[in-house]
């Protein structure tokens, strides 16, 4: 049982990281706090099932072209709401407060032109297989998640640390200012991020929806809360540290329920955040930042 | 953290302030009603995510009213009733008691359409000695709220033994897990129930989990529950978290025998759609099944079809018998008098499409014959045989 249990904490984790890693990601390139990201969730499982039920495409692509698409929505967004407020300095608070009301307005938008009506991929477009190996039961969507995972955590890796394009994102996350002094062009490195971002979130709405077989406008607004822990423990802006954190919290939660008490599974994961807080505020793999006046 | 709280702190403010725009806007309009027909009030979540429930019931209500109305009405004039939507929100069903009583003086209010908003609006009605009638409200101790609060859905208290009972006698169920999701009334008081009809009925509870729920993975539960090996796993939940819980059961390899026994949150057809194959084998009980073939029963359904269009569901067929029940007290007592209406209700018997209702002392539905066991097969629930 043990075996299961790790083998099932660690797809949760996967789910947790695969939906905290365009969080952290605009989190620490954009510095702001995209309340809007949980819309791309749920934005790019309706894409997908609107794909492949609406459009007849195949799932695979499916996954792609939503992926792509919320991307896209991720930079008109980010371009209506942000840049604005970048462009008037505005403080942090106020992007805060702007992507609130949007998504609060687009999820709205959302249930009112679906319905709030659960809704699920057609058994014709795509159905989990089982595979039991070693006594350890695992599903075609469990191990695409696993895939993407490790396919968007190594190449988000590649892009930041050895192309010139990932060098202009890290001088930015570091410093706006000097970074458009170095010549960096801002406003196409945010969109960029931008499109990455809400493109990972795409594909994670879809890929969870796919897994839980249940979609639903409001499926973003709950990963949320989970995805502020995780970012949190991991480090704000922080690839690896979400990708371990997802991870950990996923196992975690699976033990905590398996072997204690499946009452307590939640604040195990709320715990930890908070536990994250007091020891390093800066999260688990964050590096504290020393600002000068 | 913090910005979490935020955004919901904010959320509950404009709640509130649309809540209270709502209310102050229905008054005016209601002054100029016409006082010559009996007027009624129907609080339902016509709105929102749970609106399925309350246009079902709008929808029950609707027909037996024509019926009512076409055979002459109730004291020799219409029956009206007045609708307000609660939008499933307690603070609104709050705010429809006292506009339904202060402004459109209805001498009887039907709903609201979830026991969380009866909980929050029978106080409210009973303070001002209205009767209230649920006809979907199935947690318990709604009508201990007080001596005007009816209701004419079966308890799940009265519901869940027969379930449990039929599991036990039909498929030598002995041994069960239990999962209730721990965070809504309604499915905490499904469990309370659940554990105290095992205990009775002498099946064992071999572990109780519980879940949140908008959770979407019960995998550590579910291996938890696998490992004991139990003959059946008796679940306490919404549509939402228990299609959750078939997928999984099925992903994990379950075998088909270990079947969900579920309480009134499961007993909808959303199931079958959501789980697909995984709902096969699934078994809840309930106050009555489309397909009952007595003669009052065709009839409903086939008005119902030929209005709407679509198959009633059990909150359709629940308010249909109830706007009846309501309709033959107010006869009974002979006047639009609350008080007097009241009275009449403690005694009517009536005989409708769920079978023989009368309420009994404390004003809850007195007869459970009606209850049939069902078994989700291929998407559709039919009776277990």
């Amino acid at each position: 049982m043990l075996g299961q249990q790790l083998l099932n904490g660690v797809v949760l984790g996967a789910v947790y990281a695969l939906f905290a890693l365009g969080f952290t990601l605009i989190f620490g390139v954009l510095g702001v706090i995209n309340l809007t990201y949980g819309f791309y969730f749920s934005a790019g499982a309706f894409l997908a099932l609107y794909f492949t039920q609406g459009l007849g495409i195949s799932m695979m692509l499916a996954l792609l072209l939503a992926g792509i698409v919320t991307g896209g929505i991720a930079v008109i967004l980010d371009g209506l709401l942000l840049t604005p407020l970048r462009r008037a300095k505005a403080p942090e608070l106020a992007s805060l407060m702007v992507t609130l009301g949007a998504t609060l307005f687009l999820y709205s938008l959302m249930s009112a032109y679906f319905g709030t009506d659960i809704r699920r991929l057609p058994p014709k477009v795509f159905t989990n297989v089982g595979f039991n190996w070693l006594g350890l039961h695992i599903e075609t969507s469990q191990l695409l998640i696993l895939v993407t995972m490790v396919v968007i955590v190594s190449g988000l890796g590649w892009l930041t640390q050895r192309t010139r394009m990932g060098l202009a994102i890290r001088a930015l996350a570091e410093n706006g200012t000097a970074a458009q002094l170095a010549g960096i062009n801002a406003g196409a490195v945010t969109r960029i991020v931008s499109f990455l971002s809400g493109g990972i979130g795409g594909l994670a709405g879809v890929l969870i929806g796919m897994n839980y077989n249940a979609i639903e406008p409001y499926m973003g607004e709950q990963m949320m809360l989970k995805g502020f822990a995780v970012v949190i423990m991991g480090g704000l802006g922080n690839i690896r540290g979400a990708l371990v954190a997802g991870l950990m919290l996923g196992v975690l939660e699976t033990l905590t329920a398996g072997y204690i008490g499946s009452s307590l599974k939640d604040a195990v994961g709320f715990g930890l955040a908070v536990l994250t807080l007091w020891v390093r505020p800066v999260g688990l793999f964050g590096r504290a930042t020393i600002k000068r006046a | 953290m913090k910005f979490v709280q935020l955004k919901r702190g904010l959320r509950a403010g404009a709640l509130a302030a649309s809540v209270l725009a709502t209310g102050m806007a229905g008054a005016p309009y209601a002054m100029a009603q016409a006082k010559t027909s009996v007027q009624l009030g129907a609080i339902e979540v016509l709105s929102g995510p749970n609106a399925k429930y309350g246009v079902s019931i709008k929808s029950g209500f609707d027909l037996a009213l024509s019926e009512i109305n076409a055979a002459g009405g109730v004291l020799g004039a219409p029956l009206a009733i007045h609708y307000e939507d609660s939008a499933g929100n307690k603070d609104q069903a709050v705010n429809a008691v006292r506009k339904l009583i202060g402004a459109d003086k209805v001498s009887l209010i039907l709903g609201p359409t979830l026991s969380g908003e009866m909980f929050a609006a029978g106080p409210v009605a009973n303070a001002q000695k209205i009767p209230i009638v649920g006809t979907s409200t199935t947690a318990n101790g709604i009508t201990a709220l007080g001596n005007y609060v009816f209701r004419t859905s079966l308890p799940e208290s009265d519901v869940v033994p027969v379930t449990l009972k039929a599991a036990r006698d039909k498929l030598g169920v002995k041994k069960v897990a239990v999962m209730y999701g721990n965070d809504d009334a309604f499915t905490k008081s499904g469990y309370d129930v659940m554990k105290a009809a095992l205990t009775k009925l002498g099946i064992e509870t071999l572990t109780t989990e519980t879940f949140g729920g908008k959770d979407t993975d019960f995998s550590a539960q579910l291996t938890k529950i696998k490992a004991m090996n139990p003959d059946a796993i008796v679940v306490s939940a919404l549509v939402q978290a228990g299609a959750g819980i078939m997928l999984e059961k099925k992903a994990l390899g379950f075998s088909d025998k270990v079947r969900i026994i579920g309480g009134n949150g499961l007993n909808s057809p959303k199931i079958g759609e959501i789980a697909g194959a995984a709902a096969n084998g699934t078994l809840v009980g309930s106050p009555w099944f489309v397909g009952k073939q007595d003669a009052a029963n065709v009839k409903f359904v086939g008005a119902y079809k030929a209005k709407y269009n679509a198959e009633p569901d059990q909150f359709a067929a629940q308010a249909y018998d109830t706007l009846f029940i309501v309709a033959k007290a107010i006869t009974a007592a002979g006047a639009a008098d609350p008080q007097k209406i009241r009275d009449a209700l403690v005694n009517v018997k009536y005989s409708g499409v769920l079978g023989p209702s009368a309420f009994t002392a404390d004003r809850n539905p007195a007869d459970t014959s009606g209850v049939v066991v069902l078994e989700m097969e291929d998407g559709k629930f039919a009776p277990l045989k």
